[in-house]
């Protein structure tokens, strides 16, 4: 496409095509003789001599200049990858693309308008029943925009749940979601305290939460599996502990093709990362922020809520309903901000809970579960090397003691093209020499031996 | 031009029957400990074909601005340029994990450094930090920033002002972060009404929330004079970004002397909204409140990227990794494409469809305040609902009847029966002449007729208070209940 044909040239008197024709037709018809006329009401002392950066480009020069700036990125196609902690490199079958591909889905806004938007209402209804039957949790809402962002909203809801100003969260937690949820509770001026976990376990040291519990604490999170990728057999037993404190479990959403979902022991709130459900890594974004509830709470919770209802003939309908609580109507009262989601990433979760099917996804489970645990095996056999850490039931990820710092090693792998794991301490202090690695139904027997090759050259 | 959306008894996903046919396949046994197994689990299982035929019917009950014109007030849904998404369907984008070592993502590094360098020179701001998802998570940020800034110079400023014209989440924001709302009303000439705002000023003051041009569309002529006072009253200046689209290369935040601004990546700079999502939400600050920007940083040293976390004065994260990066790298070819002069060609033509189509409709509606609109305009159906009894909401679902989305409504609230409206520069003169021929006949029309709309979309006029009352919020809970019959 040439750029003439992408810009118009109306007022300074460039070029003949159609656009520009049309454009000076509208100028005749305000009677005004250049459409700098239309910004008279911009005062002078604010005005600026256009914006400094190069002209524009063709679609071809667009397209090579951008394929090639991100040329130098290492992929996970190419190079076997052993990043998890919320992020994972799974199989997404081509049909999801197809589906969130459909423009009519892609380029549409909010669906406002219900009557001409049943398409997407309904994709995000099933969406929300999916979520719904994966967690046990009858309330869900159409999405929010991470894992992390979830936690923020978790804790201000449990704080409006119960009006108190201490939130209990595991000192086994990433430094994002940490960084995230002091972020959200600043305004209301939550305090967030951490539990410890069992050194042997690495589950949560329920000892601790009672230690830590008291009168002032509005909520308590707890990861299932947690940051360090065990399946915590202590978190069913916080309802039974804490029956009248509300309690936020955070999931990997595929764990729950096995395990048992967060509704059947007593969460209030249920928030995860639905990425590896469906969605690319995309360099850690679009993602998409789970977030459920118990129906008792559901009006106090963030978001766009989708309800099924009736149209005026009596057919089945769907619209966004209790808006009562969001931000265009209740302003500063609101119950949260958030406006904008990840719409068109829960239609893809839709499209790939359909096409997995509850066997399926218990199979894609089973597999990440058994290539986990190969490579901590395999690992575990080096010298120097300890995998996993804890005696903990792991699902897809553990964490590795490495007798290298674990930025030196990553940086070796690297050099043997592979994508290594994520370094511990930014996330737990201590754990200096320490990485957590995952696999998924990617993960080969080669990307293991080769990981392996590279590990056992390490120098001890 | 008749329109008719399609209309199929489209089942629930968990309402169709067959045969799942997914490729992987695993039986062995896992160990799960005990207690912690899953019992049942209930997901359709269905072949991969029915599933996208399933989706592809719900599309066609969907209308997006590939379908048609999409005038919603202060969302500048224009034209997504293609390009983008063969871009972002890249591996080199879709397969990178955020959490790589720098030296493995050094094509994305650069292309979000060259991103901010990029919404600087847009801006007339000193930096930019890529992180928030959203518009309303940029302002959340701005907030956090604005906090973090008193804060350091041992300045306890607990409110902010923002005008009654100001999006919703303007004030949702601020109360995030802690702040006390205050609402200043605006003037007869539809602008901040700065006597009400100099009376709102205080030592109290962390920010005031403007958005120029505003709601109505109209430029606010004082920003030099509203500036000055926010400043003096020792209070920062934030820019709402969601109207930028009508002022780029023309004049930009940075000279109007605002000191934080959010840009919207999928309204200005054409990434699709997905229906709803995702967006992002960059913010850009002046150079003094630079080291209260989220980490990381992205540094450049001669040409090789690295990330800086240890910011001793940053606010911390607001989401976690570098943000929407699939739409940070959409925007970013988008920008790439337009360059300068074609940004400053963008705005223009979007003030002209704008007033244009603006210039056509006044007559049949009411136009409140000066008629000089920017971007986007609000008029009145307030003489329609007094005469005929048709209100903005049957003018809306009218259009929809005539294949076009119909405009913000009951937004603003100072106007009544409001109709915002933004036909952006995509839009040809027919386009707009067939928008504007519309609106003129729904004005015309019988009542009864208007009021019965809409009768060509998927499904007529869809009732709210059921949905309200009844909460099916998800198949469980309409298993429970027999569903509306």
């Amino acid at each position: 496409m040439s750029r003439a044909r992408q810009t118009i040239y109306y007022d300074i008197g460039l070029g003949v095509n159609v656009i520009m024709a049309l454009d000076r037709r509208m100028l005749e018809e305000l009677g005004i003789g250049s459409v700098e006329e239309l910004f008279s009401d911009i005062p002078q002392e604010v005005r600026i001599e256009g914006i400094p950066l190069p002209s524009g480009r063709t679609e071809m020069e667009v397209v090579r200049r951008v394929q090639g700036m991100l040329s130098s990125n290492v992929t996970a196609e190419s190079a076997p990858c052993f990043l998890g902690g919320g992020v994972y490199n799974h199989f997404i079958p081509s049909a999801v693309n197809t589906i969130v591909s459909r423009s009519e889905f892609m380029t549409s806004y909010t669906p406002y308008q219900a009557e001409i938007s049943q398409g997407m209402l309904q994709a995000l209804f099933e969406y929300q029943s999916f979520i719904s039957e994966l967690t046990a949790m009858d309330a869900v809402n159409s999405s929010n925009y991470d894992w992390s962002t979830a936690l923020g909203e978790a804790a201000m809801m449990c704080h409006r749940i119960s009006p108190k100003k201490t939130f209990l969260v595991p000192e086994a937690m990433s430094y994002e979601k940490r960084s995230v949820l002091r972020s959200y509770v600043s305004g209301a001026g939550l305090n967030v305290v951490e539990y410890c976990y069992d050194p042997f376990t690495g589950e949560l040291d329920i000892g601790d939460v009672k230690q830590k519990m008291s009168d002032d604490v509005c909520g308590i999170y707890v990861e299932v599996p947690n940051l360090f990728g065990i399946i915590d057999t202590q978190a069913p037993k916080l309802k039974d502990e804490f029956p009248d404190v509300p309690l936020v479990i955070g999931v990997n959403p595929l764990s729950l093709a096995l395990l048992r979902p967060p509704g059947e022991y007593g969460a209030d709130i249920v928030i995860g990362e639905g990425q590896p459900l469906g969605l690319p890594m995309n360099v850690g974004g679009p993602l998409l922020g789970i977030f459920a509830c118990k129906m008792e709470h559901v009006r106090k919770m963030p978001g766009r809520i989708i309800g099924m209802t009736r149209d005026r003939d009596g057919r089945r309908a769907f619209c966004m309903t209790l808006q009562t609580r969001e931000q265009h109507i209740r302003r500063s009262k609101a119950t949260s901000n958030i406006c904008t989601n990840e719409a068109l990433m829960a239609v893809a979760v839709s499209a790939y809970l359909g096409i997995a099917g509850a066997k399926g996804l218990r199979s894609i489970a089973r597999l990440n579960m058994r290539n986990a645990q190969k490579l901590m095996d395999r690992i575990d056999e080096l010298d120097g090397f300890q995998a996993p850490l804890f005696e903990g039931a792991h699902f897809n990820e553990f964490v590795m003691r490495t007798p290298l710092r674990p930025e030196k090693l990553n940086k070796l792998l690297l050099r043997h093209g592979i994508l290594g794991g994520i370094p511990m301490q930014r996330s737990v202090p201590r754990l200096t020499d320490h990485m957590l690695l995952a696999a998924t139904e990617m993960t080969r027997e080669d990307d293991v031996d080769r990981l392996i090759a590279v590990l056992r050259e390490v120098p001890l | 031009m008749s329109y008719r959306q399609a209309r199929y008894d489209e089942p629930l996903i968990f309402e169709l029957t067959g045969e799942n046919d997914f490729c992987i396949s695993c039986e062995e046994d896992v160990l799960v400990p005990e207690g912690m197994e899953r019992r049942d689990l209930c997901l359709p299982e269905i072949p991969e074909r029915e599933v996208v035929r399933h989706y592809t019917n719900l599309s066609q009950m969907n209308f997006g601005v590939d379908n048609g014109m999409y005038p919603l007030g202060s969302c500048t849904m224009k034209y997504n340029p293609k390009y983008a998404d063969r871009l972002s369907a890249l591996p080199t984008v879709t397969s990178v994990h955020p959490c790589q070592d720098e030296d493995s993502m050094q094509g994305a590094l650069r292309l979000m450094h060259e991103l901010e360098k990029a919404l600087c020179a847009i801006s007339g701001m000193d930096a930019v930090t890529l992180q928030p998802a959203a518009g309303a998570q940029g302002e959340f940020t701005g907030m956090l920033l604005a906090k973090a800034y008193h804060s350091a110079h041992g300045q306890e400023r607990t409110e902010v002002i923002v005008p009654d014209s100001a999006h919703g989440t303007n004030p949702a924001s601020a109360a995030m972060a802690g702040f006390t709302v205050i609402e200043v009303p605006s003037g007869p000439d539809g602008c901040v009404d700065l006597e009400a705002l100099g009376a709102a000023l205080s030592e109290r003051t962390a920010a005031v929330m403007v958005t120029n041009p505003n709601t109505l569309g109209l430029f606010e002529k004082d920003i030099t004079r509203l500036a000055e006072l926010v400043h003096a009253a020792g209070a920062l200046l934030y820019y709402d970004g969601a109207n930028l689209n009508a002022i780029m290369g023309i004049t930009s935040p940075g000279v109007m002397d605002f000191d934080i601004v959010h840009f919207n990546l999928h309204k200005t700079f054409a990434t699709p909204h997905g229906g709803g999502g995702p967006g992002a939400g960059p913010v850009g600050v002046k150079e003094f409140l630079e080291p209260f920007l989220p980490t990381p940083r992205i540094i450049n040293e001669e040409g090789r990227f690295s990330l800086d976390h240890e910011r001793a004065d940053s606010i911390g994260k607001v989401r976690s990794f570098f943000g929407n990066f699939a739409v940070l790298l959409r925007a970013y070819a988008y920008i790439l494409a337009q360059g300068g002069d074609g940004l400053r060609e963008v705005s223009q033509r979007a003030v002209l469809n704008s007033n244009y189509l603006k210039s056509k409709v006044i007559g049949a509606y009411d136009m409140p305040f000066a008629e000089l609109r920017k971007h986007e305009f609000v008029v009145s159906a307030k003489r329609l609902a007094k005469e005929k009894g048709v209100h903005a909401t049957d003018v809306a679902k009218a259009l929809l009847d005539k294949g076009f989305m119909s405009p913000t409504i009951y937004f603003p609230s100072l106007v009544e029966e409001a109709l915002m409206i933004e036909p952006t520069e995509s839009e040809s003169k027919e386009t707009l002449d067939r928008y504007a021929q519309a609106l003129l006949d729904i004005a015309e029309a019988d009542p009864q007729e208007v009021k019965a709309a809409p009768l060509s979309t998927s499904i007529s006029r869809v009732d709210e208070v059921y949905a309200a009352k009844e909460l099916i919020l998800s198949w469980r809970i309409y298993q429970r209940r027999k569903g509306p019959q």
